[in-house]
């Protein structure tokens, strides 16, 4: 037998007119075989997400995109060093953000900054983390958009791609003992989706029955590399079958759709300690990175076409026509949230970077007696040079004027060495 | 006891004592371990606190490290230190450095992960190799290599609480053969200490695990040609004694370091440079390294390419006689 038969349908609820499909369309099916939608009654007549949530869910989403649109533009100022935006994944990672409880684990990847605005992570917090001032939880220490939030359940980020999935396996097993009817929900890109943690992952959370959901976006894209030359079958959804658990795919763009196949793939996960992975197909609008320039591996084209899936848009058309959100409320939202960003970005700005005390802490739980050796010997090396240093000499209490006094110091012995070159011809070192 | 049955008591204590302990790895369930330092534990302490994983070493750690920042004090075990490269990323990139990243938010501080390391087993390529200097230039865990029982089980107990992702590299050659005085009741031996097992005048022999006993051994030769050796068990490769080793060192003034990995690289290499560098004026002559040789583990030619007892005996009079 081959797979080539076996092609999983999208889940969808949401057309991108704001209209629902009918209930009976066959790809409205999912294919979590419990506590899917399909026995509901015409959920026309219901809302799918109650009010309240809905507008929290696009506010969030409204926020989040403001958030990568200014700081995008930040980075290229030069005021930032490194950026990522979640442009066009919003209604992903916020729609199943909502549907947890808000004590359960989220471990992302790092394209999920919406989940950790839904939890109410703040726009403060946001940008101390990526101006790495001294009010940054990290201290400092990671790229921007590295947060994490002990107090929202938000593990902190790390680069290493896939690296949280078994992670999340393991904090699912320890949940699974506390007996507290909790789960994670891990998420990651189909790239990451290709490392070998990925597999042990799956493996270990079916063969010891942990309450975790691995979400994974599927976004087209690699950096550079396209979904075809990252795998050859149906994509990510299929992969679970083979470690017998369940899985839906779902149309990533519809916060509908995220959100019902979340809350069920919850309800399997805690009520039955069964994991479930569900693959969200979207599309990564915005380049991989700051770092990135997406004109050289695709059209502009293809991302038009994409540009018309838009989900928040979409969901605004939903929320239109149910009547819960109008023309002037976008405008004075955005307006709102834009000012937010930029007033919250300047005061990130000006606030001091962390202590230097912090170069040795939380290495261990206290420093061994070697690394405090090695801070006191950068300290006496910053005493002689703290115009060298702004950040540790400002730390250490050096004034401004002590910095430019050693400055001048330092350039006039630069300006002696310079003059002194011809006399032995720069031959001698 | 032996070392295994120390380790396995051990292990035993710490369950019995937090019921957040919980063991895995290949083999460690019902069958107890391919060496049996797990045996019993599953039927005294259940399925859910002492079982087996798929073969997966990246899968263990990684499940390991998120089991131990949701709170619990995984025990998870590398069935031979030779196959803990695959878990490298999760423990170098994840472990090593989960709390400093999060600025303290979250840690994996509960994490103990136990591997036998070590050769003169026949164990050929991939099951006598010694892996600690590739995890000693990772700042953020801590390594431990106990020399016989009581040391195993005391310092197995003290990895198991540390606050601090351990590696407990246990000298598997030694499982059986090491035979020792162990008490029964629970006690901890410290991290970061060496242990001075022998003071003497003439010379420094500084080693850790299974070498010790070799270490011992040549000193032993060397006392028959009225050289009075100090002998040192590091005991933790991370982070180091660094002030005993060197007060030794300052008082002997000779340093011959012993272990059975590669010379390149080596953990003596380390040290070599640190006391060079802190006991430069009382050095009587150069440090000593005698070490395996820079090539894969062998398996017929073990004997030739391991540090025995003769190639230090030979280093220690080469000291003295400088």
């Amino acid at each position: 037998m081959t797979g080539d038969e076996l092609c999983i349908p999208i889940f969808k609820r949401l057309r991108q007119d704001g209209t629902l499909y009918p209930d009976d369309t066959p790809q409205g099916q999912g294919n979590v075989s419990q506590g899917d939608k399909s026995q509901d009654a015409s959920p026309i007549q219901r809302d799918p997400i109650e009010r309240d949530t809905a507008l929290k869910i696009y506010r969030t989403m409204l926020f989040t995109r403001v958030l990568d649109e200014r700081m995008l533009a930040a980075q290229r100022q030069g005021r930032l060093s490194f950026y990522m935006q979640c442009t066009g994944e919003e209604a992903t990672v916020i729609g199943s953000a909502a549907a947890l409880q808000d004590d359960d684990m989220i471990m992302a990847q790092y394209r999920e900054q919406g989940a950790l605005a839904w939890r109410g992570f703040s726009c403060d917090e946001f940008m101390n983390q990526m101006f790495g001032n001294e009010r940054d939880y990290g201290k400092g220490r990671q790229m921007p958009i590295h947060y994490g939030s002990r107090d929202l359940h938000y593990m902190t980020i790390s680069s290493p791609l896939a690296t949280q999935i078994p992670q999340a396996t393991g904090y699912a097993y320890g949940q699974k003992l506390a007996g507290k009817g909790q789960c994670t929900i891990t998420i990651f890109g189909e790239g990451a989706a290709s490392e070998g943690d990925f597999h042990a992952a799956l493996n270990m959370a079916s063969v010891h029955r942990v309450p975790c959901i691995f979400l994974c976006r599927n976004n087209g894209y690699a950096i550079s590399t396209p979904s075809c030359e990252q795998f050859a079958a149906d994509g990510i959804a299929p992969r679970a079958f083979g470690y017998h658990m369940q899985s839906i795919r779902v149309d990533g763009n519809d916060v509908i759709a995220v959100y019902e196949a979340t809350l069920a793939a919850r309800k399997i996960a805690v009520e039955t300690n069964q994991p479930i992975l569900i693959e969200a197909m979207t599309y990564r609008l915005a380049a991989h990175s700051s770092s990135d320039d997406p004109s050289g591996y695709r059209s502009k084209k293809e991302e038009a076409i994409w540009r018309d899936k838009d989900p928040i848009l979409r969901m605004r058309n939903w929320l239109e026509a149910q009547g819960w959100w109008s023309e002037e409320e976008e405008k004075a939202t955005g307006d709102q949230l834009r000012r937010e960003v930029l007033e919250s970005m300047k005061r990130a700005e000006k606030l001091a970077p962390p202590a230097l005390d912090t170069l040795i802490s939380d290495v261990y739980d206290t420093p061994t007696p070697l690394l405090t050796q090695q801070l006191e010997d950068v300290k006496q090396h910053i005493r002689k040079y703290p115009h060298a240093y702004p950040k540790g000499a400002a730390s250490m209490g050096f004034t401004a004027q002590e910095l430019e006094v050693s400055r001048k110091a330092y350039q006039a012995r630069q300006q002696r060495m310079q003059s002194h070159q011809p006399v032995d011809g720069g031959q001698t070192s | 006891m032996n070392m295994l049955q120390a380790i396995n008591n051990a292990l035993d204590i710490a369950m019995a004592a937090n019921p957040r302990v919980v063991l895995f790895g290949e083999d460690v369930g019902v069958f107890g371990g391919v060496f049996r330092a797990t045996s019993h534990l599953q039927d005294k302490y259940g399925r859910e606190r002492c079982f087996n994983t798929p073969l997966t070493e990246q899968g263990i750690i990684g499940f390991a490290n998120g089991l131990a920042a949701q709170g619990s004090t995984p025990v998870a075990e590398i069935q031979f230190a030779d196959y803990i490269f695959p878990a490298f990323d999760q423990i170098v990139n994840e472990a090593a450095k989960f709390r400093y990243r999060s600025g303290d938010l979250f840690d994996v501080g509960g994490l103990t992960i136990r591997t036998p390391y070590g050769g003169g087993i026949a164990g050929g390529l991939y099951h006598s190799q010694s892996p600690e200097a590739y995890f000693a230039h990772t700042p953020g865990l801590k390594i431990v290599m106990p020399r016989n029982p009581h040391q195993a089980k005391g310092l197995l107990l003290a990895a198991i609480r540390d606050p601090n992702p351990v590696l407990f590299m246990e000298p598997k050659r030694l499982y059986r053969a090491s035979v020792g005085e162990v008490p029964e009741a629970d006690y901890e031996l410290p991290l970061g200490v060496a242990d001075v097992i022998r003071e003497g005048r003439d010379i420094t022999l500084l080693g850790w695990g299974a070498q010790m006993e070799v270490i011992e051994k040549a000193a032993a030769l060397a006392e028959q040609d009225g050289i009075d050796c100090e002998i040192i068990d590091l005991r933790s490769i991370l982070p180091w004694d660094i002030e005993t080793v060197c007060n030794s060192v300052l008082k002997t003034g000779r340093l011959v370091v012993s272990h059975e990995a590669p010379l390149t690289g080596g953990f003596a290499s380390e040290i070599a440079a640190t006391v060079q560098e802190r006991c430069f004026l009382y050095l009587e002559a150069p440090i000593r390294r005698v070490t395996g040789l820079d090539t894969p583990f062998p398996l017929v030619l073990e004997k030739e390419h391991l540090p025995d007892e003769l190639k230090i005996y030979e280093a220690i009079k080469q000291s003295l006689n400088y």
